[in-house]
């Protein structure tokens, strides 16, 4: 039987990143998948992270995990893919498929980075061929190339739900509606309104009744439940859709800890069974470590931080490292993921409903129930001022650990100030000089460029811009408002799009004066 | 139906394999080898895989990454084969699985 110092259950974000940590302090390392490719899910995710540089944010999912795998290989990491783990036993031996044959292996130490799965939801027609977790949707269209659908309901609207409703959109598919029985939006304000600025309507109190269809999917029927989560007759709505996209929640896949004999507790906060465990990772079983979404349900960012926690507690563990050095070395990574664990979305909030925000600014309840700000509402923000010139308008109206925009400007128009969640403000002693660095950064497509003296008469919108085809200057069609709907007419003055910006281009649009303040999307009159 | 995505605004024209002819149902069909078999049947727009044992009803693509094994299909002979997890191959034989056997005793369908 092979010996390892450690094994490594899962190369994701955080297996990665704590067979990294392990690796680089001399440990022996092994890392084992079950999947082809290693990356988890960072290699669907094709989004800008939030949070500040020492999180990756602004940098693409996919690119993070490139530059995770690199650090992996030169760390000395062995990764074995194809191969799933399929028993965790006594005296740390595991037991793992590979192929059509099945290894046991012991260990010094384990990891267990499992991840988390799909949970998924019944009605009626659930199991038709055409109803699909989001997972398998960011699967097919941003590994495969091959589009999950034409026309698309999304049913929650947590940061998945919307997330992989504007994937979709991106791969060209239609969104038809995104619904969720929540009677608010789950996931951030400004993925909500990135979506519903291109025209997609939230049923928000509303889940499906029924899909539709004898050999598969042919359309959907949804109607709007009370507070006891009951239909209400008479609500019912129908599309005609090829594919219902189910994203309602991940569950941690435990199920190894849980063989192994660590101590579990059942924690919705967490998203439901999962390991007691410390700070540093560490079960009720010694030498068996956790990291990542098995120990509680997250996202990638705190996955990383928490595998290379998890990696450092391994490798001083089998005596790498002393305790006084693991101690020193933790507390960064524990500030890191400290940060990603501030403002409203963090997991000390999670169930409960916020009305102000940390500066005391009321909360956009019309974000909150149909995903975007009212024209009123957006005013009241410190993002949001007026001024003769170009200058930005940050819709950015919820604590969120994150904070690009502020770096990005190389005139300091943007602060945003030691506590990361606060909000963005506009520097009024600072001049814009229209380089839009700030719109290219922000991960949630918060930022326009609004210039409300562009020409007598006229006002200029620059807008991110994430879809094909790019329109061209000089191309005419109509302005959508953050509600989608056609607002105005409107013509592309400028396109922009270099390096710095990773693929999001800014578009800039001349629109009439009055309507600066409400244009904030663009189609073509070929698309209108 | 579905189809394949010929650019993207952020990944580009996505890598495939070359294009290859397999067998679905005793027809040939064209995929990208190295794809999962179900990428090139939803791109072909098929979108059924098989019938469950017990009520004839029909399943696909849900999970698509082998956890949900709601993809089965008959592969080359073989039942119960996750065709999310699958790659695609030259002259492979793919066939809607009826049940839970290659070969069942079950006309229903045929």
């Amino acid at each position: 039987m092979k010996r390892y110092g450690l094994i490594v259950i899962g190369a994701g974000p955080s297996g990665l990143s704590a067979a990294i940590e392990s690796a680089k302090r001399g440990v022996e390392v092994v890392v084992f998948d079950e999947n082809a490719r290693p990356g988890g899910q960072l290699f669907k995710q094709i989004h800008k992270f939030f949070g500040s540089k020492e999180h990756h944010a602004k940098i693409r999912g996919f690119h993070i995990g490139e530059e995770l795998l690199k650090e992996a290989q030169e760390a000395g990491v062995q990764v074995v893919l194809n191969a799933t783990v399929i028993g965790l036993y006594q005296d740390k031996e595991v037991v793992v498929r590979i192929g059509e044959c099945v290894h046991h292996y012991k260990a010094d130490a384990i990891i267990i980075a499992t991840g988390a799965s799909e949970n998924m939801v019944t009605f009626d027609g659930w199991t038709k061929p055409g109803v699909i977790g989001a997972g398998a949707a960011q699967t097919m269209m941003n590994l495969h190339g091959i589009k999950p659908g034409e026309r698309v309901l999304m049913l929650g609207s947590g940061n998945v739900g919307l997330v992989v409703s504007f994937q979709l959109m991106q791969s060209g598919c239609e969104v038809v509606a995104l619904v969720d029985a929540a009677p608010k939006i789950g996931g951030y304000g400004v993925h909500a309104a990135k979506v519903a600025r291109t025209g997609v309507p939230f049923y928000l109190s509303h889940t499906i009744v029924e899909a539709e269809g004898e050999e598969h999917v042919t359309g959907v029927t949804i109607a709007e439940v009370d507070e006891r989560f009951r239909f209400i007759p008479g609500t019912e709505k129908h599309f005609d859709v090829d594919t219902i996209c189910l994203a309602v929640g991940l569950s941690p896949m435990s199920q190894l800890l849980k063989m192994a004999g660590c101590d579990m507790e059942d924690n919705p906060k967490r998203g439901g069974q999962v390991p007691l465990c410390n700070e540093r990772g560490e079960t009720s079983l010694s030498g068996i470590f956790v990291a990542g979404d098995v120990s509680g349900i997250e996202e990638a960012s705190s996955a990383m931080i928490e595998g290379r926690i998890a990696g450092i507690s391994a490798a001083c563990y089998l005596g790498y490292l002393s305790e006084t050095e693991r101690d020193a070395e933790q507390e960064k990574q524990e500030q890191a993921l400290e940060g990603l664990r501030q403002g409203m979305f963090a997991p000390k909030n999670k169930g409960k409903t916020l009305t102000q925000t940390e500066e005391g600014i009321a909360i956009s309840t019309n974000l909150l129930r149909h995903g975007y700000l009212t024209d009123e509402e957006v005013e009241r923000y410190p993002g949001v001022t007026h001024r003769a010139g170009i200058h930005p308008i940050m819709e950015c109206t919820q604590n969120i650990p994150c904070n690009p925009c502020q770096d990005a400007c190389p005139k300091k128009c943007i602060k945003i100030g030691e506590k990361i969640t606060s909000l963005p403000a506009v520097q009024e002693e600072a001049t814009c000089i229209g380089c839009g660095l700030c719109v290219a950064s922000c991960s949630g497509q918060a930022i326009f460029l609004v210039d409300e003296t562009y020409k007598p008469g006229y006002a200029s919108v620059t807008l991110p811009y994430e879809f094909l085809p790019l329109p061209k200057q000089g191309d005419k069609g109509i302005a959508l408002n953050r509600k989608g709907e056609p607002c105005c007419a409107a013509e592309v003055v400028s396109v922009r799009t270099a390096a710095a910006f990773d693929h999001t281009s800014l578009l800039t649009i001349q629109v009439p004066a009055d309507m600066a303040m409400k244009a904030r999307f663009f189609r073509t009159e070929e698309a209108v | 139906m579905s189809g394949r995505i010929e650019e993207h605004p952020i990944l580009g024209i996505p890598e495939k394999g070359k294009l290859v002819t397999f067998i679905y149902n005793g027809k040939p069909m064209q995929g990208c080898e190295g794809e999962p078999i179900a990428a090139a049947l939803r791109a072909a727009g098929v979108m059924t895989h098989r019938y469950t044992q017990k009520r004839h009803e029909p399943r696909g693509i849900f999970c698509a990454i082998g956890r949900c094994t709601d993809c089965v299909m008959v592969v080359n002979g073989k039942p119960n084969v996750r065709t999310c997890m699958t790659m695609l191959e030259e002259g492979m034989q793919v066939q809607t699985q009826y049940g839970v056997s290659a070969d069942p005793d079950w006309e229903a369908h045929k």
